[in-house]
């Protein structure tokens, strides 16, 4: 403790240029030598620190000193929330858990084919190649030189809901809808580092390649993505978690997560599609007459409520009805709620901001007589593109497509209070 | 140099669609920043693994599936089966004529449109604790034997960089694209 603390004294972590006027180093003297006794005075402090990651709490926070600063910050032990690893291949959201828009990085869901790979940043590189004016490469230090852009976009894997296409399978909204967080995420536009390479004008599609155990690959085709797409080192302020990507992941903003590539290595410009495995046996959506649908990359609009969702218990009386609807192919225009299954709907409030591209919240004052309920929530994008009920996607893509799931989320509130997932 | 390979580029560069609204400033242009550096050959053949359905990619060496039945078996059968339908992980063989049934099984012989999408997986990915660790014949060998199980290919047939391309998969034609929005508006 007491080491800890003389490491954090007035000689050094303020970050201030040695050279300071002659104040400054007054009373930089004068707090080194009281260190050690400030340094005595804050061991009952500091010895909260270390139990502020616990739930002991004093009996009255008011008569004793609370916990000191730490380095990197943590959450209040009393706080739950938490991914669930579903697999070696992936975690999920705790959506019902959330509020507003953004996903903590630590919840942000996490999608990989051979594990989160180890990379040193200082010697990731980014190789961009093919039909290219000359081959070139970057390192991280170079991308971030380049002219920065931040965004919030959501990235939801296409993967996402899966299950609910064969029945109500997921208990929780973490488990129907999990696979989809909100960051903000920043980097260089694909654009600026493409047109400092020189890129051949008939390149129609581009290959992007991670630096993981998988080396997954998608081909994305170049005019589609060019606008909007980013190389993205940093989400909502800091690094990118390794889990998503570090030290250099594409981001682009509505496309299904798996075509923004994680630990990216390399571009490779070509004229045609180059067909890898993710692109043909997988991420690929099969119709009931068994012909497939391939480059199926925007996610289509949808939305969930997240409160009350299920495996939540409810009381009657107030409650506010809250959830997430976000839309690959532009901005939440409208959100509706029924109460009664579908009969009748109301319009929910949008919260500000409402972002393209984004995970927008909603919500709608509701009071609970603890009557059988069924609730439901759609969305409408800015495009005119509505939610579908599960009735009407089924019957036009049956129930082996695997992916892109979006129909409306059905809770059935029972008299007891119990919210859970079914059909309706 | 650098402003004769700028000028040259940049006409390029205007002609094309994609980059239609021109370099405003000397920023825009090809290495106007002056980041990064050219690659080297030795960068670019440690990481240009990518095989395309032309075949280009594809590295030097062959194989047979009476080669790749012993490699099959001690390298890919504890997570595929014995006999690359049982699992625990992905199905591999069999499953022709199920894609439009209510249970489809996707194999890479129902399902898989180029038999060169195998090759680059395989070797990109496969096996699951080792990837990238198999030589291009192994690689061709148990691309051999996957084909050959799927009645795809003779037992006999030689796989290498000139006849992998030429291998017609039976779900080629089995591909659309994206006609969405596709569902009709209640």
């Amino acid at each position: 403790m007491t080491r800890h603390f003389q490491e954090e004294g007035p000689s050094g972590g303020d970050g201030r240029p040695d050279a300071e006027d002659e104040s400054l180093l007054n009373r930089r003297s004068l707090l080194a030598g009281t260190a050690g006794l400030v340094g005595a005075m804050l061991m009952g402090p500091m010895r909260l620190a270390a139990e502020a990651t616990t739930e002991i709490s004093p009996e009255d926070p008011t008569r004793v000193p609370g916990a000191a600063p730490t380095a990197y910050g943590q959450r209040s032990a009393f706080e739950k929330a938490l991914r669930i690893p579903r697999s070696w291949w992936s975690s999920l959201t705790p959506l019902q858990d959330s509020h507003g828009i953004l996903t903590p990085s630590s919840l942000h869901f996490e999608r990989h084919h051979n594990g989160v790979p180890t990379i040193q940043p200082a010697q990731h590189r980014l190789l961009i190649h093919g039909m290219v004016d000359q081959p070139w490469t970057f390192t991280m230090d170079d991308l971030k030189r380049f002219p920065s852009v931040s965004r919030l976009a959501f990235i939801e894997c296409s993967g996402n809901s899966a299950a609910e296409w064969r029945g109500p399978t997921g208990q929780t909204a973490q488990q129907t809808h999990g696979l989809t967080s909100t960051s903000e995420w920043t980097g260089v536009t694909l654009k600026t580092v493409l047109q400092e390479v020189g890129v051949h004008p008939d390149a129609t599609w581009m290959l992007a390649e991670g630096g993981d155990a998988a080396a997954m690959t998608r081909s994305l085709p170049l005019a589609s993505i060019l606008d909007e797409a980013i190389l993205c080192y940093a989400q909502n302020g800091e690094p990118l978690r390794p889990e998503q990507g570090y030290p250099l992941r594409l981001l682009i903003p509505g496309w299904e997560g798996n075509t923004c590539i994680k630990w990216l290595r390399r571009l490779k410009l070509g004229r045609a599609p180059f067909m890898t495995r993710e692109e043909t046996s997988q991420y690929t959506d099969l119709m009931p007459d068994g012909t497939a649908r391939q480059f199926t990359m925007v996610m289509d609009a949808k939305s969930v409520i997240t409160s009350p969702s299920g495996g939540q218990h409810i009381q009657p009386g107030f409650l506010e009805i809250r959830g997430l609807a976000w839309s690959g192919r532009g901005r939440i225009a409208s959100v509706e709620v029924s109460t009664d299954g579908g009969r009748s709907w109301r319009q929910a409030a949008l919260q500000e901001p409402i972002l393209p591209k984004c995970h927008t919240r909603f919500h709608l004052p509701w009071r609970w007589n603890g009557e059988d309920v069924i609730l439901q929530s759609r969305c409408l994008d800015d495009t005119g593109y509505r939610q579908p009920d599960r009735t009407t996607l089924v019957a036009v893509r049956g129930v082996n497509s695997v992916y892109h799931y979006n129909a409306i989320q059905s809770w059935h509130i029972a008299a007891d209070g119990k919210v859970s997932n079914v059909h309706a | 140099m650098r402003n004769i390979l700028t000028v040259g580029v940049t006409t390029i560069l205007g002609a094309g669609l994609l980059w239609a609204e021109g370099p405003a400033d000397r920023q825009e242009q090809t290495h106007g920043y002056g980041l990064g550096r050219p690659a080297t050959d030795q960068e670019i053949r440690a990481w240009n693994i990518d095989v395309a359905p032309t075949g280009e990619g594809l590295p030097a060496g062959q194989g047979t599936a009476k080669q790749g039945a012993a490699l099959f078996a001690a390298r890919c059968a504890t997570c595929h089966g014995p006999t690359g339908k049982e699992g625990p992980m992905d199905r591999l063989i069999g499953g022709a004529g199920t894609l439009a049934s209510q249970h489809p099984i996707k194999t890479v012989g129902s399902y898989w449109p180029y038999a060169t999408t195998l090759y680059d997986y395989v070797h990109r990915a496969m096996p699951f604790p080792a990837p990238q660790s198999l030589s291009p014949d192994e690689v061709y060998s148990v691309v051999a034997w996957l084909l050959y199980q799927n009645g795809i290919i003779a037992e006999d047939t030689v796989l290498d960089a000139r006849s992998l391309p030429d291998i017609s998969m039976p779900n080629r034609q089995g591909f659309l694209p994206d006609p969405r929005p596709d569902v009709p508006k209640p």
